[in-house]
C-alpha cells in the first residue's frame, strides 16, 4: 500500500512535467518559426497575413493587471486592516464569511456583471463604448480584493500585539500604532497577497474578455480598448488552424513563464519570510538562555 | 473600577482626540470607507444579479431538452453534475492518498515531500485557461478524443488537485498524534492505522477540501471550452462533448441573443455556488469544534 501512496503523490509532479512538456513542446517551436523577435515585440496581429506579434497583448496584460493592482490593493489593504484591527467582533462574524463569498463567484459572473453594469457606466460616463482598461481593471480589482484582504489580514494578525501595546503606550493613537508599527512589520506577508493577487490578475480569462474591447493594438489611453494573453487565446482559438494555431498556443506559453516567474517570486518570498522567523524565534530563545543564566548567577551571588 | 472600564474611551474622548489628530481621523475614515465599499461592491452585485434574473426565472428554462427556441439550461445541469462527478472520482482518491502519503508515510526532511510541495503550489498558480489548452492539446488532439466531457474531468481534476490535497494534509495533521500512538500501541500496522484511525476524524477537513473542489468545477468556463466543447445537450457518452453551465452562460453570452435566459443562468450560477461554499465553510467550521 505504500507504493500506492508514494504513486499517489508523484501524481502532481507528473501533472506539472506533463502541462511543461505539451505547452513548450508545442509553443516554442511555433515560436522559432515566428521569430523570438518578431513575436515577443512584434506589435501587429493580423493572422490573415501571417504576421504574430504578441507585444500588444502582453502590454495589454500588464496594463490591465497593473490597474487592478491600483485598484484592489489599497483598498483591499484598508480593508483587511478593518478586518484585522478596527471590526467589532460581532460585525466581524458577519462580514467575513461575506468576503470570502467574493471569492467564490465564478468569473463568468463576474464578466456578466461588468457586462451589464460596469460597461454601461462607463459609456455614460466617458461616452465611448465602455469596454477598455479602465472597465477591465475595476473588475479584476474587485476579483483580486478577496485574495489581497484574507493574505494581508492573516499577516496583520501574525503581528505580536506588543508591537501596538508599545506604540500605543508611547502616546501613539489607534491609527498611528496600527499604520504605523503593525502594518510595516506585516509588510513581507501583504507583499506576498499583492504577488498572488498579480498572479489571479494576469490569469484571468472569462470576466476580462467581456469587458476589455479586444483590439489587439496597443492602448494609448486609460479608455481604449485593449486584448490581454488570455483573452487573445480564447477568442481566436476555435477557428485558428496551422501556425496561426500554434502562435496562439505559443502564447500561453509566455503567459505560463510569466506565471511561473510570479510563483517563483511568491515563494521566494514566503521562504525569506520563514527564515526571517526562525531567525527571531533564535534570537528570542538566546535571550532567555541568558537571563536564565543571569538569573541563576544572581542567586548564586545572593546565596553566598 | 476594573480595568475593562478603565481603558474604555467614551464617544467624547474618542472625538476630541480625532480632533487633535485629525490624520488619525483621515485614516480611520479610509479604512471604513473602503470596507464599505468592499461590502457595498458585493451585495450590489448579488443584487443587481438576482433581482434583474429572478423574474426571467421559468419552468420552460428546466425543460429536458435544449432547441433552438428554448435554450433550456437543464441539460447543462445535467452536464455539470456528470462532470463534477467524473472531477471527484478521479482527483479524490489522488489527492487524498497524496496527502496521506505527505503526512504519513514520509519521514522528516523527504526530498521527494519538497518537490511535491513545490509542484502543488506551482499547479494552484497556473490560470486556468493554460490548463484548458494544456488539456485540449493532451486529450483533444494527441488522443484524438475530440472534445469529450472526459478529457474536461481529467484537466479539472489536475486543476482542483492541490485544494483537495492542501485540505486532506491540514486535517491529516489536525490529528492528535495520540491517536497514531494509541493505535500502533495496540498493534495495528500502519495501514490499519490510516484508515481506521487517522482518517475517520479527518472526515469533515477533507470534506471541506472537496465541496470546495465541486464550486471550483461548477464555476470554471476557460478550462473547458476547448476540452469539453461547448455542444448543448446531454451527450450519448462521456466521450462526446457537452455543455456544462458556466459555459452554457458563456455561449449566451457570446451570441448576445438571449441575454433574458442569461441572466437567469446567472442567478442558478450564483445560487449554486454561493451555496456550495457556505456548505464548506459550514462543514469546515464543525471540524473546528
Amino acid at each position: 500500500m505504500h507504493i500506492v501512496f508514494l504513486v499517489a503523490a508523484c501524481a502532481s509532479i507528473l501533472a506539472v512535467i506533463l502541462i511543461c512538456i505539451f505547452m513548450f513542446a508545442n509553443g516554442i517551436p511555433a515560436i522559432s518559426e515566428i521569430g523570438w523577435a518578431n513575436f515577443l515585440l512584434g506589435t501587429k496581429w493580423k493572422p490573415g497575413n501571417d504576421i504574430y506579434g504578441i507585444f500588444p497583448m502582453i502590454i495589454g496584460s500588464i496594463y490591465v493587471t497593473a490597474g487592478a493592482i491600483l485598484i484592489g490593493v489599497p483598498i483591499g489593504l484598508l480593508c483587511a486592516i478593518f478586518f484585522a484591527r478596527f471590526c467589532p467582533r460581532r460585525l466581524y462574524k458577519i462580514l467575513k464569511p461575506a468576503v470570502d463569498l467574493l471569492a467564490g463567484i465564478p468569473s463568468i459572473v463576474y464578466g456578466f456583471f461588468g457586462l451589464v453594469v460596469l460597461v454601461p457606466i462607463m459609456q455614460y460616463l466617458f461616452g465611448t463604448s465602455g469596454k477598455g482598461l479602465l472597465t477591465s481593471s475595476i473588475l479584476l480589482g474587485i476579483m483580486i480584493l478577496p485574495t489581497i484582504i484574507s493574505v494581508s489580514e492573516s499577516a496583520l494578525r501574525a503581528v505580536p500585539q506588543s508591537y501596538y501595546e508599545g506604540a500605543l503606550a508611547l502616546g501613539a493613537t489607534h491609527e498611528r500604532s496600527v499604520f504605523f508599527t503593525v502594518m510595516p512589520a506585516a509588510k513581507s506577508g501583504i507583499l506576498a497577497g499583492v504577488i498572488l493577487g498579480i498572479g489571479r490578475a494576469i490569469g484571468e480569462t472569462m470576466a476580462v474578455i467581456m469587458v476589455a474591447g479586444n483590439q489587439p493594438i496597443l492602448p494609448n489611453s486609460i479608455l481604449s480598448g485593449v486584448r490581454t494573453m488570455t483573452a487573445n487565446i480564447v477568442l481566436e482559438m476555435g477557428y485558428a488552424a496551422d501556425l496561426h494555431r500554434r502562435a496562439l498556443i505559443a502564447t500561453a506559453v509566455v503567459l505560463f513563464v510569466f506565471i511561473l516567474l510570479i510563483n517563483l517570486l511568491f515563494s521566494a518570498m514566503t521562504a525569506e519570510r520563514g527564515e526571517k522567523k526562525k531567525g527571531r524565534i533564535k534570537a528570542f530563545m538566546n535571550k532567555r538562555k541568558m537571563a536564565v543564566k543571569n538569573k541563576k548567577r544572581g542567586a548564586a551571588e545572593n546565596g553566598q | 473600577m476594573d480595568s475593562k472600564a478603565m481603558n474604555r474611551q467614551t464617544w467624547k474622548q474618542k472625538l476630541s482626540s480625532y480632533k487633535k489628530h485629525p490624520g488619525s481621523a483621515v485614516l480611520m475614515l479610509l479604512v471604513i470607507l473602503s470596507a464599505v465599499i468592499t461590502v457595498s461592491v458585493l451585495i450590489f452585485l448579488l443584487a443587481y444579479i438576482l433581482i434583474n434574473g429572478i423574474p426571467n426565472l421559468s419552468l420552460d428554462l428546466f425543460a429536458w431538452k435544449f432547441t433552438e427556441d428554448n435554450q433550456s439550461m437543464m441539460p447543462a445541469i445535467i452536464n455539470t453534475i456528470t462532470m463534477t462527478a467524473l472531477v471527484l472520482l478521479i482527483a479524490v482518491p489522488i489527492g487524498v492518498f497524496s496527502a496521506v502519503y505527505l503526512v504519513e508515510y514520509a519521514k522528516r526532511g523527504n526530498k521527494l515531500v519538497k518537490i511535491v510541495r513545490m509542484t502543488t503550489e506551482t499547479l494552484s498558480g497556473i490560470p486556468s485557461i493554460v490548463y484548458g489548452l494544456f488539456g485540449y492539446l493532451m486529450f483533444t488532439v494527441s488522443f484524438q478524443w475530440g472534445y469529450s466531457i472526459l478529457g474536461g474531468a481529467i484537466t479539472l481534476a489536475i486543476m482542483v488537485l492541490p485544494v483537495i490535497m492542501r485540505t486532506t494534509e491540514e486535517a491529516l495533521k489536525a490529528v492528535p498524534d495520540l491517536y497514531r500512538e494509541g493505535s500502533f500501541g495496540l498493534g495495528a500496522g500502519r495501514l490499519r492505522t490510516v484508515f481506521r484511525v487517522v482518517l475517520p476524524p479527518a472526515v469533515p477537513g477533507i470534506l471541506s477540501g472537496i465541496i470546495l473542489a465541486i464550486g471550483r468545477v461548477t464555476g470554471e468556463t476557460a478550462a473547458l471550452i476547448f476540452t469539453a466543447g461547448t455542444i448543448a445537450g446531454v451527450p450519448d457518452s462521456l466521450m462526446d462533448s457537452g455543455r456544462t453551465l458556466a459555459i452554457h452562460m458563456y455561449a449566451l453570452l457570446n451570441e448576445g441573443l438571449h441575454m433574458d435566459k442569461a441572466y437567469a443562468t446567472a442567478v442558478i450560477l450564483l445560487v449554486m455556488v454561493v451555496g456550495i461554499n457556505a456548505l464548506s465553510g459550514f462543514v469546515g467550521k464543525k471540524l473546528q469544534k
